[in-house]
C-alpha cells in the first residue's frame, strides 16, 4: 500500500515539474505573439490605397471559427476529465471531436486566405495585409501543430492504454490548446472586431 | 477539476464571444466600443486562465502565477512602448501629406545609414 501511494506521489511531483516546464514555454510562445499583435496595432491602418479590414473581413464566419475553437476547447477539457476518471472511451471520443472541430478551424481559416490570396489581396498588398496575415498564420500554424501531436496522442493512447506517460503528455496538451484558443479570443477582438469598429 | 467548471467557462467565454460580437457589428461607430471591446476581451482572459488552464490552482511554490506575471510585465512594456513610439511617430509626421511623407522618407533613406 505504502508503495501504491509512494508511486502516486512520485507521479504527481513528475507532472508538476513537467506541466511548469510546459508552461514556461507557452509563456514565451505568449511573447512571440505579443511582438506580432504590436507590430498589427501599429500596421493596421498602412494600407498603401489598398483595402482596410473592414472591407474585407467575412465576420459571421470569424465569428463561426471561433465558436468552433471554443468548442473544441471544451471537447479537450472533457478529454482531460475521461482521463482522471481512467474512461479510456471518453478520452478518445473527446479528442476524436477535438480534431475534428480543430480542422474545421483550419480548414475555414485557409479559404478564407486563399479567397484574400485569388482577390490580389495577399500579403505583399500592404503592411496591413503582411501583419495581418504572419499574426494569423501564426496563430493558424500552431493550431496545425497542435493537430498532428493529437492525432500521434489519440493513436498512441488507443494502442497502449491510459498509462502515466500518456497522461502527462495529455495534461500538456490539454494545456497547449487552451492556451491557442486564448490567443485567438485576442486574434478575434484585436484583428477582426477591432478592424470592424472605426 | 469538474464538468461543471468546464461548463461554466464554456457558457461564459460564449456569452462573452457573442456579446461582443454583436456590439462591435451594431454600434461601430460608438467612440468608447474599443475599450468596451478590450474589456470583453480581458473578462474572457481571466476566465479562461480559470476555468481552462486553471491558474488559480497552483499549490506550493507558485511557478506559474509567477512567470505569468513577469510575461505580462514584458507583454505590457512590448506592446504599450510600441504603440506609443510609433502613434508619436505619426503624429510628429502629420503636417506632411501622403506624397510628402513617401518623399521625405525616400530622402533618409538615399542618405544611407
Amino acid at each position: 500500500m505504502s508503495v501504491t501511494s509512494e508511486s502516486v506521489a512520485e507521479e504527481k511531483t513528475l507532472l508538476a515539474k513537467t506541466s511548469v516546464g510546459f508552461w514556461l514555454y507557452l509563456m514565451t510562445d505568449c511573447l512571440l505573439f505579443a511582438t506580432l499583435f504590436a507590430t498589427f496595432a501599429v500596421m493596421r491602418d498602412a494600407t498603401a490605397g489598398g483595402p482596410a479590414g473592414r472591407d474585407i473581413y467575412d465576420m459571421p464566419l470569424v465569428l463561426t471559427e471561433t465558436v468552433i475553437l471554443l468548442i473544441s476547447s471544451f471537447t479537450c477539457g472533457v478529454a482531460l476529465l475521461g482521463m482522471m476518471q481512467k474512461n479510456v472511451r471518453q478520452v478518445l471520443l473527446a479528442l476524436i471531436s477535438t480534431f475534428a472541430l480543430g480542422a474545421a478551424f483550419v480548414v475555414i481559416e485557409i479559404s478564407e486566405f486563399v479567397k484574400l490570396i485569388n482577390e490580389g489581396y495577399g500579403p505583399q498588398a500592404s503592411g496591413f495585409l503582411s501583419s495581418f496575415f504572419t499574426l494569423v498564420g501564426t496563430h493558424g500554424l500552431h493550431v496545425t501543430f497542435g493537430l498532428l501531436w493529437l492525432v500521434i496522442l489519440a493513436v498512441v493512447i488507443y494502442k497502449c492504454g491510459l498509462t502515466s506517460k500518456l497522461s502527462r503528455s495529455l495534461t500538456l496538451f490539454a494545456l497547449f490548446w487552451h492556451f491557442l484558443d486564448l490567443i485567438w479570443i485576442f486574434v478575434y477582438t484585436v484583428v477582426y472586431l477591432m478592424g470592424v469598429v472605426r | 477539476m469538474t464538468i461543471g467548471r468546464y461548463v461554466a467557462g464554456f457558457g461564459l467565454s460564449l456569452a462573452l464571444t457573442i456579446v461582443a460580437y454583436f456590439l462591435a457589428m451594431g454600434y461601430p461607430t460608438h467612440p468608447l466600443m474599443l475599450i468596451i471591446l478590450g474589456a470583453l476581451a480581458l473578462a474572457q482572459l481571466a476566465v479562461q486562465l480559470t476555468y481552462f488552464l486553471h491558474l488559480g490552482d497552483e499549490v506550493g511554490p507558485r511557478l506559474k502565477q509567477l512567470s505569468f506575471g513577469f510575461m505580462s510585465v514584458l507583454l505590457l512594456i512590448l506592446v504599450v512602448g510600441s504603440i506609443w513610439i510609433m502613434v508619436n511617430l505619426n503624429e510628429r509626421m502629420l503636417h506632411f501629406s501622403p506624397q510628402q511623407k513617401v518623399e521625405y522618407m525616400l530622402k533618409e533613406y538615399n542618405k544611407g545609414f
